[in-house]
């Protein structure tokens, strides 16, 4: 039995030494040079987790939906500017009692399998979301729809019981399927999720579980044909990973955050050679809100106290890089619905300590803790376990400590969060985030009425000039007139200050420079507006891709 | 062993559902588009919303049948092995997926690890505290005290972006497909090669260790004394007579890594991107996919029994002594 260890030992030691051999020299090729649009090539991108399936209105992961919306439509789509034009539909009209809206497909629709694409695939989707034996959480909307009909092949009508402003909105949400692929299956177990038919610029062309995802360019597509022949989505749920992936060449495209994007890229010249960066601003906030039915948050000086008490520029700065901004409303900035009128509070530790004053606090036993009837003004923060949201909260920590309030911070698991924490409303003050949609409707996160377990009111909000002006938003389907309300539903919720805005932070995305034909500076829509019209010059593509 | 599986499962079962949160309760979840409503009607169609002892029961009333069941938050893909529908569409099972993968891994790791530690241990204890001795000590603990996630991201850089060696992440290239069989063997041994050696590397230690320390117990034995005296030359006294002697005790090391044989790293196949067990499990737990985390744990406690069965019977089979001991 002769094991010869000295040589396995010796091959071993010669692994290790081996690695210091003189790097590859790299191939000087200008990705900054333009090149006319071409149709071609592979764009490669990565995320962090696999989609379930590809039916988005059951698999509500964001992972399902990034993947779908390339293979189906809706009937309404988001221009660049965020105003509503046709995506299936080539026009569309709403009745003068504004209940019902007739729909007109684009003619001579196709799905990828040759199939005709008519208002039966529509009317077939409609009865999909609502059915008893859907549970898709996206239901609800649809729900309110009293009469849906296809009178004929290329109409589409629906009826509301009264008018519902959010109505366009949600067709803009609905992915149609294929009615002659998915009558009478379950949706929540066909194989279709894995193997989708679609109408949009790409199809499934290839799953690799657990690996990747290829799309290929759909030649029925109803909108015409994209520049890039496939998509790659590569599933690497380590960002350290993607990162090293993207540093190595390896894919085009990933978000990034605050400190990849504002310090690594911009520190190493061989990145900025081939990455371009790009940032946009998301349709999301990060709020701290307060349980307002504990005591002392029912206290609207309180709120103002602790509202002015905290530095929202110093999270920007600290948290974000500066990559953030203050905002005073629940609306994305610039967007219509956004009220400019509105101010952010601003820092102000003195006015904050008169007004703890003046709700009855004092520190009686001069340990740098409010009191108030005896008892110490102190509470803890929740949050889930994002790293962000945990630096904003130490920051809020030592700001509260300066005008007297103790504070102390939990981060949790997101579901013992959800369903220990929130659902119980068994909390003082929470920071989470809202990511919204891109209808101003927000009366499920507002109105009185939402606050039973399981609803977004979990704070407890309730104010009746709010729900009377979120009531009157939903029936008003004028957009100026709609803009008022919304405009005096963020004054009063500002006013009011049940959560207090801690930032909108900035989406961040690095893409490699071989990639042409994205806008920057981003639309309000963001850069993925026009993915249809990106394409990769043929020098610039990589060749181990362009021989299969 | 049945009724020591079906303790298990009744633990793993109930601290499973201790957890606060179900299945409904995931981050997208979280959307205000989406309603209580559906929520409760998801729970319905998983039973969720029957008393714990009943979905126990009737989880147990699906094992009789060996039915592993299907995911909750995967598109309801089987847990374990593949179903066919009504149209012949296979829908391949979650674990049957992830285990060859991982098995694949740790088998290639342990096998790395037993090469490399059995001639170090080896080594180590025939120059026991010479500068041989020392330095395999001193490399060993380096190897053991290296966080294996940070080594992993050092080597990925350096190997992998620097000096463009072995691919970063992933299991096959994205052109796998259309190479030959030859290319296809390289390509998977250059993604295998970071996720198998790093393993390996931190895991050398404890071996290692265990082998130089039968060694030295072994060769004060009298027998090898009288080895020694009877001239045989050195290298028939350490091969034939000690090492032997020496390499049973990992029998029992072996017999007990086989129930780690399916549990992948969560953090090695998150950072490698390895769709293996590990993270399966790992996510499986995070979304509440009851089904799931329920049909890893029974299959681990089966292995782990049968390991310890194996690593008894393996045992006997060497050591005479222990043969006797039974016959007796």
């Amino acid at each position: 039995m002769s094991l010869l260890p000295r040589t396995k030992l010796f091959i071993f030691l010669l692994l290790l030494a081996g690695c210091n051999a003189p790097s590859k020299p790299t191939t000087a090729v200008n990705y900054d040079l333009n090149f006319a649009s071409t149709s071609g090539g592979t764009l490669i991108n990565a995320m962090t987790g696999e989609p379930s399936g590809l039916i988005s209105m059951i698999a509500s992961e964001s992972a399902s939906s990034a993947i779908s919306s390339n293979i189906f439509n809706t009937l309404l789509k988001y221009d660049k500017n965020l105003e509503l034009e046709g995506d299936l539909v080539e026009s569309w009209q709403i009745s003068a009692d504004q209940k019902t809206v007739r729909f007109k497909l684009k003619p001579n629709l196709k799905w990828a399998d040759n199939h005709s694409l008519t208002s039966a695939d529509v009317l077939f989707t409609w009865q999909a979301v609502i059915d008893e034996k859907t549970a898709s959480p996206y239901a609800s909307d649809f729900q309110l729809v009293k009469k849906a009909e296809a009178p004929d092949a290329l109409s589409f009508v629906v009826t509301y019981d009264q008018a519902y402003a959010p109505a366009l909105d949600s067709w803009a949400g609905l992915q149609i399927l294929p009615k002659h692929m998915l009558e009478n299956q379950d949706l929540h177990t066909t194989a279709f999720a894995r193997k989708p038919i679609g109408s949009n610029f790409y199809q499934l062309d290839k799953w690799a579980h657990g690996e990747h995802l290829k799309l290929s360019k759909n030649p029925n597509s109803a909108l015409g044909q994209a520049k890039i022949d496939h998509l790659i989505t590569r599933i690497i749920p380590d960002n350290s990973a993607q990162f090293l992936e993207l540093m190595a060449d390896n894919i085009d495209l990933m978000g990034l955050d605050p400190i990849k994007f504002s310090r690594i890229i911009p520190a190493r010249p061989e990145l900025q050679k081939k990455l371009a960066l790009y940032k946009e601003l998301g349709n999301s906030y990060t709020y701290m809100g307060f349980n307002l039915k504990h005591k002392p948050f029912d206290d609207v000086r309180v709120r103002h106290a602790i509202n002015y008490a905290i530095d929202k520029q110093e999270i920007i700065d600290g948290v974000y890089l500066g990559l953030g901004i203050n905002i005073a409303s629940p609306y994305k900035p610039g967007t219509r619905w956004s009220n400019p009128d509105l101010t952010p509070y601003p820092y102000n530790p003195d006015k904050a300590r008169a007004l703890l004053k003046e709700a009855g606090f004092t520190d009686s036993n001069g340990d740098g803790i409010l009191e108030r009837d005896g008892k110490a003004f102190s509470f803890e923060i929740i949050t889930n376990q994002n790293k962000e949201r945990e630096k904003s909260a130490v920051l809020i920590q030592r700001r509260l400590k300066e005008v007297g309030i103790d504070v102390r911070i939990r981060a949790i698991e997101w579901a013992s969060f959800i369903s220990r924490f929130i659902k119980t409303g068994d909390f003082d003050v929470v920071i989470l985030g809202w990511g919204l949609g891109l209808d101003p409707d927000q009366y499920n996160i507002w109105h009185s009425s939402q606050q039973a377990p399981g609803q977004f009111n979990f704070i407890g909000y309730n104010n009746p000039k709010v729900d009377q002006l979120l009531e009157q938003g939903r029936l008003e389907l004028d957009a100026d007139k709609r803009q008022e309300i919304y405009h005096a539903f963020a004054k009063t919720l500002l006013e009011d200050s049940p959560i207090i805005y801690l930032s909108a932070g900035y989406g961040l995305t690095a893409i490699h420079k071989r990639v042409k034909g994205i806008d920057n500076p981003a639309p309000p829509a963001g850069i993925g507006h026009n993915a249809e019209e990106w394409y990769i010059p043929q020098p610039l593509r990589r060749n181990e891709i362009s021989h299969h | 062993m049945i009724p020591m599986l079906i303790g298990i499962s009744l633990i793993s079962f109930f601290i499973m559902h201790l957890a606060p949160g179900d299945i409904t309760n995931n981050e997208s979840a979280f959307n205000p588009k989406a309603s209580e409503e559906s929520r409760q009607k998801l729970r319905e169609m998983y039973n969720l919303d029957k008393p714990v002892i009943v979905q126990y029961g009737l989880w147990l009333k699906r094992m009789a049948t060996l039915d592993f069941g299907k995911s909750f938050a995967s598109h309801q893909k089987p847990v374990f092995w593949q179903t066919t529908d009504k149209d012949g569409n296979v829908s391949k099972g979650m674990i049957q997926q992830a285990l060859p993968i991982t098995l694949m891994i740790n088998l290639l790791g342990l096998t790395i690890t037993l090469v490399l530690a059995i001639p170090l241990g080896i080594i180590a204890a025939r120059k026991y505290q010479g500068w041989q001795d020392r330095s395999i000590t001193l490399f060993n603990f380096i190897g053991f005290s290296i966080p294996g996630f940070w080594l992993s991201l050092l080597l990925m850089y350096w190997l992998g972006v620097v000096n463009n060696w072995f691919p970063i992440s992933g299991l096959h290239s994205l052109n796998y497909d259309s190479l030959d069989t030859w290319d296809k063997i390289k390509d998977s041994f250059s993604h295998l090669f970071l996720p198998v050696v790093i393993p390996s590397i931190t895991g050398l230690a404890g071996i290692t260790l265990f082998v130089k320390n039968g060694m030295l117990e072994v060769l004060q034995q009298d027998y090898i004394t009288t080895a020694r005296a009877k001239g045989l030359n050195e290298h028939k006294v350490v091969y034939r007579h000690a090492l032997r002697n020496a390499l049973l005790p990992l029998i029992t090391i072996i017999g007990l890594s086989i129930p780690g044989l399916i549990g992948g790293s969560v953090i090695a196949e998150t950072i490698f991107a390895i769709p293996g067990m590990g993270k399966l499990f790992y996510d499986a737990v995070l979304m509440r996919d009851f089904p799931v985390v329920m049909g890893i744990l029974t299959i681990g406690s089966a292995l782990t029994l049968i390991g310890n069965l194996l690593a008894d019977v393996a045992y006997a089979w060497a050591d005479p002594r222990v043969r006797r001991g039974v016959a007796r």
